[in-house]
């Protein structure tokens, strides 16, 4: 969670780690491989108001803001989804919430995954994206309105 | 050569295949195992033919116009209803309405028939296994007239015909019936739901949009009131359908849409309807697609459908043998009269994993929940693998949906 490296970095290298894959089964061993990896989601947290919506199988999202970087974590009774959330989240949680909000994620075409999934699937994958950005943008928004308020405060004093 | 193979016994399968241009393609660098045919199936060279034919040679507006192009393709529209007519054997071609596919059919019934003759207090039957397609315009339906859904139980993908005679009375006024069910492949016994139907003074509506290019459809030895098919699924084009429904019934009718060809006369006081079939074709209709559906059902017609049926059966058990070899493989719809459709999972895999790694082998299957959530939820799963067979599938193509099983089943366990 100390990760210093920003998210461009962390995408470089995702990359460069599928540019050694030969074939699309040596792809999918290494995302089913990082889906089996991915630590599991307490029950607690499986409600439907953290359900993504718009993908086949079901993927929970949950997100914690500390110190000004948001955490990830996520689960899926899908194993393959389950790997790309865990690449999301290996790019994406530790951030700012600005730094997610402009992330291009331009890895996942890189890596063939939104020209490999069908369109249903990638809608999927995007939704997890977009739920994603929304969290971060939740965070911000809260953020600024706290800060607001104490600027507000201040100027009343 | 579909000629010489009338006289043969067997389908040449691969004769058919080469008329299947889609079935050349490759998928993820090989070669294309086509498995969604309850989904869609691919279409003939004779179809893709008539396509271009029409637009590139007769291409006009219907039933108005005294030009040549008008009249031909008046001509060839109205043709394909008589196919059509003949297809599913209806006493007349009044009976035949197109429609844009199965699901607008039984949304015109549920819309006309429905808003006339549903009051509150009426119940209408499904069954468990249905489509949404039929199950969400009878619950539209049945909110606005304060009528009462009721629904026939199954077991193991068989329907309990005596919990469905409990469920009749003199309150039912409709029974609405997948022929075969799309997740499953039961083939139901609808000769005897319409019986029991009709002896309880209920009309009945059967959902034919699997079973038309399986089985032999014969309306009026079935007795049904209404039947609804779609092009797409019986080799033809997308966006056409048809609507069967008995002459005095479509006749008392109020129409489903107003506008240009459903009219006799318009005053803007005052407008009399057509009559049967264009008081429901209002609008200039899918002119091309209906005119194309006559070489699908033709082409179906002039090879067999007993033929087919037979390759299709032969398939299915063979693919039901198989795959039952495979551990923790459970197959989902074990109803003694089944047709086309294999429906599984298989134990701590999700369908959605298998899908992709099949599809990565450019086998093309459907996975989730079929857009029959309610028989999922039945049956306890989100959702199945589906592979479903047409007339060009060939057991070679199972060995490979098999080897793509066991290695997807590897990779993921």
């Amino acid at each position: 969670m100390s990760d210093t490296r920003s998210i461009q970095e962390i995408e470089n290298e995702i990359v460069e780690e599928f540019s050694l894959f030969d074939s699309w089964d040596d792809k999918y061993e290494y995302i089913i491989d990082l889906g089996k990896k991915l630590p599991l989601l307490e029950d607690r947290h499986k409600l439907d108001e953290n359900k993504v919506r718009g993908c086949q199988s079901t993927v929970w999202l949950v997100a914690d803001y500390i110190d000004g970087k948001v955490y990830f974590k996520a689960d899926s009774d899908a194993i393959i989804v389950k790997g790309l959330i865990s690449m999301l989240i290996r790019v994406l949680s530790g951030h700012t919430p600005d730094e997610i909000i402009q992330a291009s994620l331009e890895f996942i075409q890189k890596i063939g995954m939104t020209s490999h999934l069908a369109q249903t699937r990638a809608n999927g994958l995007l939704a997890m994206v977009k739920q994603m950005k929304n969290y971060a943008l939740a965070f911000k928004i809260k953020n600024t309105m706290t800060h607001g308020e104490r600027s507000a405060e201040r100027k009343g004093n | 050569m579909i000629q010489s193979n009338t006289i043969t016994k067997e389908l040449d399968v691969y004769a058919i295949r080469q008329q299947f241009p889609a079935l050349n393609r490759q998928v993820k660098g090989q070669p294309l195992v086509y498995f969604d045919n309850a989904a869609t199936t691919q279409k003939p060279q004779v179809v893709i033919d008539a396509l271009v034919d029409y637009y590139t040679n007769f291409n006009a507006n219907v039933h108005r116009g005294i030009h040549t192009l008008a009249e031909e393709a008046t001509a060839a529209f109205e043709a394909s209803r008589d196919a059509a007519r003949q297809f599913i054997n209806a006493a007349s071609r009044e009976e035949i309405i197109f429609t844009r596919g199965t699901t607008e059919g039984i949304n015109l019934v549920a819309y006309t028939w429905g808003r006339k003759n549903i009051q509150a207090g009426d119940e209408i039957i499904i069954t468990e296994m249905e489509h949404h397609s039929n199950i969400v315009p009878w619950q539209i339906l049945c909110e606005e007239k304060g009528a009462v859904l009721k629904v026939i139980p199954q077991q193991d993908g068989e329907l309990l015909l005596d919990e469905y005679k409990k469920l009749l009375s003199s309150k039912t006024k409709l029974v609405s019936v997948v022929h075969v069910s799309n997740a499953l492949g039961t083939v139901n016994p609808v000769e005897q739901i319409i019986q029991l139907a009709h002896a309880a003074g209920a009309k009945v509506l059967i959902d034919g949009a699997q079973s038309t290019v399986h089985l032999d459809i014969d309306v009026q030895a079935m007795d049904c009131d209404f039947f609804a098919f779609s092009s797409h699924k019986v080799y033809g084009p997308t966006g056409i359908g048809v609507l069967y429904g008995k002459k005095q019934l479509l006749e008392a009718m109020p129409p489903f849409q107003g506008g240009g060809e459903m009219i006799k006369e318009v005053t803007l006081e005052k407008t009399t309807y057509a009559d049967l079939p264009y008081k429901f074709e209002a609008g200039t209709p899918n002119i091309g697609d209906a005119v194309v559906l006559k070489s699908a059902l033709e082409y179906v017609s002039k090879i067999g459908k007993e033929k087919i049926r037979d390759h299709e059966n032969e398939l299915l058990a063979y693919a039901t043998e198989q795959l039952l070899q495979l551990p923790g493989l459970r197959i989902i719809g074990n109803a003694a009269n089944k047709v086309s459709v294999v429906s599984f999972v298989i134990d701590k895999v999700h369908p959605q994993d298998i899908g992709i790694l099949l599809d990565n082998r450019g086998i093309a299957v459907r996975t989730g929940h079929h857009c029959a959530q309610p028989l999922m939820h039945c049956f306890g799963i989100p959702g199945t693998i589906r592979a479903s067979f047409a007339m060009y599938n060939t057991k070679e193509e199972i060995d490979q949906l098999i080897t793509g099983l066991q290695k997807a089943l590897k990779m993921l366990l």
